[in-house]
């Protein structure tokens, strides 16, 4: 829950004031200015008319050295960012060949498989020179190989379903499986939060959607009888089925979802589930086993689980897993199965080699190890920063913490100044954010030692008392760990 | 009558008191320069009762909002349909497991087959070089970008790639996708919103239909391929509309349309699109690297300047052997991309060993110019051996490298021939050892185009591989159709 400070939501507010009447300013100069040239557009309209772009051109081009930092190495603990010059006040950026070794706070490595491994690479190469970058055909016709039927047993059985289907591309999983469930005539009703893929899915499946307060199964109940008691829109028909769409992790919070009072509400209510667990599988529950296991869910009581190998694996592409007869329907029906490239077979390797290595089946326990470092991590980091006075989200074990910004300025000199430090972290704003709620967004890794994190939160806490963003400052008496630590030195 | 008298003497009697009393106080009165008589004071009776009429409510029903017991029982009656419908008796979902490369010579459950199934156009499966690449790009950056193009997901051999890309088409610049077929449902929503008017070929594959359904615009289908139909839609569409200058206006079309293999004829569609001030949107999946002299794509081919397209988007799973899409065109358009693309800001970056492979495909393809002449030789080779198939006719044009055949004639039902198909291909690849595909379609798919036998024709294929497949299909056929 964010709790906002009456005077820090006034001056938000007179900032992006400001920001906007300085736009509109440049805006009518420029309109002028170019009222004398003439337009080379030749009859054709614009493609961006008005205030559509205005955002981009006159709030976002002044900050973009913050977004969008080339790296130059593997996205591991630590990596090497490019660093860039603009001539024109950040409308145009232009890449150097100099580069600084960064902390790296920001690239989603949960149990750090990002760079080369030991185990899993080799591996990855043979498969690589076995069958290539690309298999170039879809799924349904020539593109299956062994190892995708590897893999889709493997991830069945790790997270717990009688099945699961494979595809390249996360975001196109959400995308593609939604209107292949559910059509017109249908409900969908989805958490407040939920990310881009989802909403596109939604509306490309012709289904109504509906929102219910973000983790808040009381509103949830609320809005299920409603519209179960209403039916369909102006028709009044009975609806045919309702999916209710919840997260496990949701990225821009770090929160975890309230999966028992969700699931017990659709039971009662007879709708069906979809987890969402892009960002929970792998990175959290004792064995990684994701938000059913952390939770004590049974996974047989969700309906369909969904999940990207994209941070905790190292790899990209999504899942699906649900019973065999779902699989079978969306074998037959999911757009992305037929008419989309499989998934890149030395990607598939990765996935299936680092699922062994958490699973133990290497014969090591480093799998293991990972696991218990990156909930050490997480908590040691969360509790640090707690102590020190900012205001982080999120719950305790999820690796994804966001450190409150608000005031438009801070989002690039926190960004800036950390980096001048050798700290690389994300801040988000509008439009990923609501307008007043900017912040900065910490993804912890398995792979970051000790004294990484302490440097971490060294810089993190120099800046912040630089920029200002100590909302909620603590009494003296509790000194931090980083203390204790220069005490002891 | 003497009982009426008195009753009339006495109303009589009543009226002229009545009158009285009203004329009397009033009779001489003159207010504001008017003449006050009795009548009006009736008449303002009257009007105050209409007004008071008027201003009373209208009786609408009470409306009485469900009781929670209500609710209770609608919820416990009310019973959804099963998540998926009962699996039908004879659908077929196992596809062949390949063993090893999807190059010309693949293995299929156990055995050596030859493989049209792969669009491998310029036959860089296995190619040393950009497997080398791809190792050295493993070995440093590993295998996942683990982060959106925003975040951290930016490496360089993206943007080397994406001025590679740019260099080779001859556009100011280009943006990578992470995966093909997001590409194009991610670009047409970034650029047409409501409002906006799209002209599309009724032929154009999934991916563009969703993306036109998620742009919320107003589309209209022209007949396949048929520039005669095109012209009259854009006639219509713009004849007697004044505020067609402000509305953005897209003709999108597939350079070599997947579902039937025909080839639009784009020196047409830019002379119409600029006769009715339309821009262009260009789907080239599958003629990137296969036409032009050089490989350029459908715009070499026609000899059209590539200025004039205004957007072109491409997936690289094909003759560029790795995965990923990319969109080019002027700075104005890939910079716009940037930000209100959901498929490139939402979703996390290519992974770093496809874009190095992306870059050597399109490096052997600039060296090695000659693949592109092979490829030809072996589509016309497979046109002239395949132009007697018993049934069997071939409907895509000469020279595109996806082959379509599609049956002689229809036996009435989509499935009945769509199990023909099936059965065709089966036997090839049983009996034959020669592995090739029917057209699949999802039930979520609006085209309306008939399905077929898809061949994808290979650099890398022999004279033998396409003398082997013809013989095969020719028996195939000619034992599977007899009877119909």
């Amino acid at each position: 829950m964010v709790r906002l400070p009456y005077v820090t939501a006034l001056t938000t507010l007179f900032s992006y004031g400001l920001l906007f009447a300085f736009g509109q300013l440049r805006d009518f100069f420029r309109r002028i200015l170019d009222a004398r040239k003439p337009s080379n557009l030749k009859g054709y309209a614009p493609i961006c008319l008005g205030l559509e772009d205005f955002y981009t051109r006159r709030l976002y081009l002044r900050i973009q050295d913050c977004f969008g930092r080339p790296i130059t190495s593997a996205p591991d603990a630590w990596f090497d960012v490019v660093e860039r010059y603009s001539n024109d006040c950040n409308k145009t950026l232009h890449r150097t060949t100099a580069t600084t070794k960064c902390l790296n706070l920001g690239s989603y490595n949960y149990l750090g498989f990002a760079a080369a491994d030991e185990y899993c690479t080799p591996r990855v190469i043979e498969s690589l020179k076995k069958y290539s970058a690309s298999t170039c055909s879809v799924r349904a016709d020539g593109g299956n190989t062994k190892l995708h039927t590897e893999l889709e047993l493997l991830v069945a059985t790790f997270v717990g379903k009688p099945a699961a289907i494979l595809f390249g591309m996360g975001y196109v999983t959400n995308s593609a499986i939604i209107p292949a469930l559910v059509g017109k005539g249908g409900l969908i009703i989805s958490d407040s939060l939920n990310h881009n893929s989802i909403v596109n899915g939604a509306r490309g499946s012709g289904a109504t959607v509906r929102v219910f307060q973000h983790n808040n199964p009381a509103h949830l109940e609320e809005v299920l009888r409603e519209q179960i008691a209403g039916g369909q829109p102006r028709t009044h028909r009975p609806w045919k089925k309702i999916i209710v769409i919840v997260e496990g992790i949701y990225s821009m919070e770090g929160e975890l979802c309230k999966l028992p009072e969700v699931i017990s509400v659709c039971k009662k209510y007879k709708a069906y589930t979809y987890l969402d667990e892009a960002h929970s599988i792998g990175a959290i529950g004792k064995t990684g086993r994701g938000v059913c296991e952390l939770l004590g869910v049974d996974p047989a009581d969700v309906d369909i689980m969904m999940g990207t190998f994209t941070k905790s694996f190292g790899s990209c592409g999504g899942y699906i897993a649900a019973s065999n007869e779902i699989i079978h329907h969306l074998k037959l029906t999911c757009p992305a199965h037929i008419y989309a490239t499989s998934m890149s077979p030395p990607a598939v390797q990765q996935v299936i080699s680092a699922i062994k290595v958490i699973l133990g089946e290497d014969g090591t326990n480093r799998g293991a190890k990972k696991l218990a470092q990156i909930r050490e991590n997480s908590n040691f980091f969360r509790l640090e920063l707690q102590k020190m006075g900012f205001e982080v989200l999120g719950d305790n074990d999820s690796p994804v913490m966001p450190i409150m910004l608000y005031n438009p300025a801070k989002i690039p000199a926190f960004s800036r100044e950390c980096l001048r430090q050798n700290v690389a972290v994300v801040t988000v704003a509008f439009p990923a954010t609501p307008l007043l709620l900017a912040r900065a967004r910490i993804c912890i890794s398995a792979s970051h030692s000790r004294e990484d994190l302490i440097k971490g939160l060294e810089v993190i806490s120099k800046v912040g008392d630089l920029v200002g963003i100590k909302y909620f400052p603590v009494e003296q008496e509790k000194t931090t760990a980083v203390e204790k630590l220069k005490k002891i030195q | 009558m003497d009982m009426a008298l008195p009753v009339v003497n006495a109303t009589a009697a009543v009226f002229a008191r009545v009158s009285a009393a009203f004329n009397a106080p009033l009779a001489r009165a003159v207010v504001f320069g008017v003449h006050i008589d009795g009548h009006l004071v009736v008449e303002g009776l009257l009007i105050a009762v209409i007004v008071f009429q008027l201003s009373r409510k209208s009786y609408k029903p009470p409306k009485k909002p469900l009781t929670e017991k209500e609710i209770d029982e609608l919820c416990d009656e009310w019973e959804p349909e099963p998540l998926c419908p009962p699996i039908k008796e004879g659908a077929r979902i196992d596809t062949p497991m390949l063993e090893s490369a999807a190059g010309p010579h693949t293995i299929v459950d156990g055995k050596e087959v030859v493989n049209f199934a792969s669009a491998n156009y310029l036959g860089l499966i296995g190619n040393e070089k950009i497997i080398d690449s791809c190792i050295g790009s493993l070995e440093k950056y590993g295998v996942g970008s683990c982060g959106p193009r925003g975040f951290y997901g930016t490496i360089d051999v993206h943007l080397d790639c994406e001025s590679k890309i740019a260099n080779f088409l001859g556009t100011p610049d280009s943006i990578l996708y992470s995966y093909g077929i997001s590409t194009i449902f991610s670009v047409i929503p970034a650029f047409c919103k409501k409002g906006d008017i799209i002209v599309a070929d009724e032929g154009v594959h999934w991916a563009v239909q969703n993306g036109l359904h998620l742009s919320r615009s107003t589309v209209v289908y022209f007949k396949h391929n048929d520039m005669a139909s095109l012209a009259s839609t854009l006639e219509k569409l713009t004849r007697g509309n004044k505020r067609a200058e402000k509305i953005r206006r897209y003709i999108v079309v597939e350079s070599i349309y997947q579902n039937s293999g025909q080839i639009a004829p784009l020196d047409e569609i830019v002379r119409l699109k600029e006769k009715y001030r339309f821009r262009v949107i260009l789907e080239e999946s599958h003629s990137f690297g296969v036409l032009g002299k050089s490989g350029r794509g459908l715009a070499e081919h026609y000899g059209v300047p590539i200025e004039k397209i205004d957007i072109i988007t491409a997936g690289m799973g094909n003759a560029l052997a790795t995965d990923g899409g990319f969109c080019s065109g002027s700075v104005r358009v890939v910079d716009h991309q940037r930000l209100s693309s959901s498929g490139y800001v939402f979703s996390a970056s290519l992974p770093p060993y496809l874009a190095s492979a992306a870059v050597s495909a399109v490096n052997y393809l600039e060296e090695n110019p000659s693949v592109l002449a092979n490829l030809r030789s072996n589509i016309a080779l497979l046109h002239k051996k395949l132009s007697d198939t018993p049934g069997l006719e071939i409907s895509s044009h000469v020279l595109s490298p996806i082959v379509f055949l599609k049956l002689n004639k229809s036996t009435g039902s989509p499935t009945t021939d769509l199990d023909l198909l099936e059965t065709i291909a089966d036997k090839v690849l049983k009996e034959d050892s020669v592995f090739i595909v029917t057209s699949k379609k999802s039930n979520l798919d609006r085209c309306k185009l008939p399905l077929g036998i898809r061949l994808f024709v290979s650099a890398g294929h022999t004279e033998s591989d396409i003398s082997r497949l013809s013989s095969s299909l020719k028996r195939v056929s000619a034992s599977v159709l007899s009877d119909y």
